[in-house]
């Protein structure tokens, strides 16, 4: 079921000016070859992004294609995802850390079974924006009420399913309606183009503001003895003899020298003495830079453990219920030993409980055993050590974890917490 | 009324992410996955070629550790047509930062019978197997590359952290979902992965990069005049490795090159970009992508670099 995603993709590249001059005669060429119908020169835009030959011989996408571009205003990163539903492990892959999502329906044909799935995953992964664009408008005649009948349907999923903030767009992919400039054909359209509201919604980083409290979990310790870079100049050695710094990328917050904070596991409180990037110290860092810092206590706190702002920290967890996306061809089951890889921590666990499998239809919770491929299903895991986590709703990086085949190290599932029961 | 309606913590919010710009925010991502590597992999390794985006990653790695060492070595597939300018920026490099270097001949390959020369003379797709062979003797678990997405249409599907099989194999349609910052790097005896830190980075990423932090480069980035002759719209240099065909006319020209690979595959372009500067504003003007102006292995075929993937190239 191609709704033409690829074409829209390689419209809006082209349109933005995104692609270079040798990659179009490329893909101009390629097209002419396969006899791509339309006038001379006509181009096939899904030859932009279907970069793998599977993909160009079954006209699909098969995996995420990641794209970049640059207006006057923004910078993007486009991750063409799947639509295809065996293909939904890509599509959630593409979402999970998406400021926006644009969903595309073939106005022809309506909301499908896979635009709920599509939209249901939108909302559970919480991404704040998402744009319907009713494709295919030029082949109903520009036709107003054939648009609006569509975008009532996407109004009462919207409301079924709670999300936020949906915009919905009448374009043509093929012929360029409203992907970056407004067009003529739609004259009853007072909208923005699809390009034009994304250069204007505002981004995760600038919608999160309730996580302002400092967290960074520890990816390792730096503890240079006898192991000096050569670059560091001899008189700084001396000052980096007894240097003891925990590197880490801030996923919420700001840390300054001097802040009070506390230390999870060990559940004690210090204070920030230094904060290096690279060679620079500095005075105070904020989420997302990867920084090292320097604490007053010889704290324990390895691999694993989380430095937030004094007082902020989650009681530690050893059990989680959780929403997981089942991406694994093997069924997730009662009893099975999984691992969970939160944060910069991996631990043991076990599935003591599948409390149902949402249903796309009715959108409501159905009682199972095990969860197939691309099921989503409420869970819960039973953990081996405590983790310092948050609901997804009030945290993303903290209340989000993969879940992975100990034995083969697959991704079995992406689950998202959504409570912590103490 | 709006005006009330802007709380403190918005406005602290706008501030904070407005002082942090798109080099900021690819620099913390690339450091965090060349950290994750090297907590989570016994054995990692950097390859390196000199080339502008393995010196940008080898520069990350810098800032990652410091200041401690690098706490890995770094392996250059040597085919033995490189540019000797990047050879001796490869080893002053190694050299000023004290860490090891691991070479993977292809010359000593077709010396001792293990690979042929191919007709049309590239040796890039001769390059896997050393590359295979160095990553099992080094009993390497991890390989860091400099590869970014923008570069070619099959390694825009490449993940970030990306499993090989033990033939080194990349499979596209069974990559494992990369979600949030959550990297499974989990595999089994045999298995290693191939690590990418600066994936989201466009060629105008990196050479802000460069200009922002002051990196060293070889000179052959910058506009010099060379000996070349002109061949299918590409400027290839003269070398003991690369000659003119009949009817290739050889010119003096003032040229610089966009990537560095083969004397023998790799095209130089005509430019007067003297500066790291200059060349900011020439990428930022071109109207050609780096590898389409410049490399003729990628030009084989539609699926030229994918299929190299597919074989276990990097």
């Amino acid at each position: 079921m191609d709704d033409g995603k690829s074409t829209l993709v390689g419209r809006l590249l082209h349109d933005s000016r995104a692609i270079l001059a040798d990659t179009l005669e490329s893909v101009t060429r390629t097209s002419a070859e396969r006899g791509f119908g339309g006038e001379p020169g006509a181009i096939d835009f899904a030859l932009l992004t279907d970069g793998l030959r599977a993909e160009r011989e079954q006209g699909i996408t098969i995996d995420v294609a990641y794209r970049y571009f640059t207006t006057g205003r923004r910078s993007f990163i486009l991750a063409d995802c799947p639509g295809h539903v065996q293909y939904t492990r890509n599509m959630v892959t593409g979402s999970a850390t998406a400021d926006a999502v644009v969903v595309l329906v073939d106005v022809r044909s309506g909301v499908l079974e896979q635009t709920r799935r599509h939209l249901a995953v939108v909302q559970l992964l919480r991404v704040p924006h998402v744009i319907v664009a009713v494709n295919k408008i030029d082949l109903v005649a520009y036709d107003r009420a054939a648009f609006e009948a569509v975008a009532a349907d996407v109004a009462a999923l919207a409301r079924d399913l709670g999300l936020p903030d949906v915009h919905v767009v009448p374009v043509s992919a093929l012929a360029g309606d409203n992907v970056v400039e407004r067009s003529a054909n739609t004259p009853w359209y007072d909208g923005p183009a699809l390009l034009e509201l994304l250069e204007e919604l505002a981004t995760i980083d600038e919608l999160e503001t309730d996580l302002e409290a400092l967290r960074l979990p520890v990816q390792l310790v730096i503890r240079p003895q006898g192991g000096l870079s050569p670059e560091v100049t001899d008189a700084a050695a001396d000052a980096f003899r007894d240097h003891r710094a925990f590197a880490g990328r801030i996923e919420s917050g700001t840390v300054r020298v001097g802040d009070a904070v506390e230390v999870f596991p060990a559940g004690v409180q210090t204070t920030v003495t230094g904060i290096r990037r690279g060679p620079e110290a500095l005075d105070a860092a904020s989420a997302p830079l990867s920084v090292a810092l320097e604490l007053a206590d010889p704290v324990d706190a390895a691999r694993g453990a989380v430095i937030a702002a004094a007082g902020s920290l989650p009681a530690p967890r050893r059990e989680l219920d959780a929403d997981v996306f089942q991406l694994d061809g093997r069924p997730l089951e009662t009893g099975a030993r999984v691992l969970v890889k939160h944060g910069t921590t991996t631990v043991q666990a076990i599935v003591t409980d599948i409390r149902g499998r949402l249903d796309l239809d009715t959108l409501e919770t159905t009682p199972t055993s095990a969860l197939a491929t691309n099921d989503i299903g409420l869970v819960r895991l039973k953990l081996a050590a405590d983790l310092a986590a948050l609901p997804y709703a009030a945290h993303r990086r903290a209340g989000a974890f993969l879940v992975i085949h100990p034995q083969d190290g697959a991704t079995l599932a992406a689950g998202i917490v959504v409570e912590a029961p103490a | 009324m709006s005006e009330n309606l802007i709380t403190a913590d918005a406005a602290a919010s706008v501030s904070r992410t407005s002082s942090l710009d798109a080099l900021d925010v690819l620099e913390a991502e690339a450091i965090h996955v060349i950290r994750e590597v090297a907590a989570e992999f016994e054995r990692p390794v950097l390859l390196f070629s000199g080339g502008k985006d393995s010196v940008v990653v080898l520069h990350l790695a810098t800032k990652a550790f410091w200041p401690g060492k690098v706490p890995f070595p770094v392996l250059h597939v040597d085919t033995g047509h490189n540019f000797p300018e990047v050879l001796r920026f490869r080893d002053e490099t190694v050299g000023r930062l004290g860490i090891r270097l691991e070479v993977a001949s292809v010359q000593d390959y077709l010396d001792d019978g293990r690979l042929q020369e191919r007709a049309d003379g590239t040796r890039n797709p001769l390059q896997t197997q050393p590359l295979l062979d160095a990553i099992a003797a080094g009993r390497h678990d991890a390989v860091f590359g400099g590869a970014r997405r923008d570069e070619d249409k099959a390694r825009a599907k490449e993940r970030i952290i990306s499993l090989r099989d033990e033939f080194g194999q990349w499979d596209p349609r069974n990559q494992r979902p990369e979600l949030w910052s959550l990297y499974n790097g989990r595999h089994t005896v045999g298995q290693h992965v191939r690590a990418f830190p600066i994936s989201n980075w466009t060629e105008l990423d990196v050479w802000r990069y460069i200009e922002r932090e002051g990196i060293a480069l070889p000179p052959l980035y910058f506009a010099h005049e060379r000996d070349v002759y002109e061949r299918d719209g590409m400027w290839l240099a003269v070398s003991d490795v690369s000659a003119p065909r009949e009817g290739e006319r050889v010119e003096r020209r003032t040229v610089r090159y966009r990537t560095v690979g083969d004397l023998s595959c790799t095209g130089a372009v005509v430019s007067e970009a003297a500066t790291v500067s200059d060349i900011v504003r020439e990428v930022a003007a071109s109207t050609l992508t780096e590898r389409g102006a410049t490399r003729a292995d990628d030009r084989l075929s539609e699926a030229a670099m994918e299929d190299r993937k597919k074989d276990g190239y990097f």
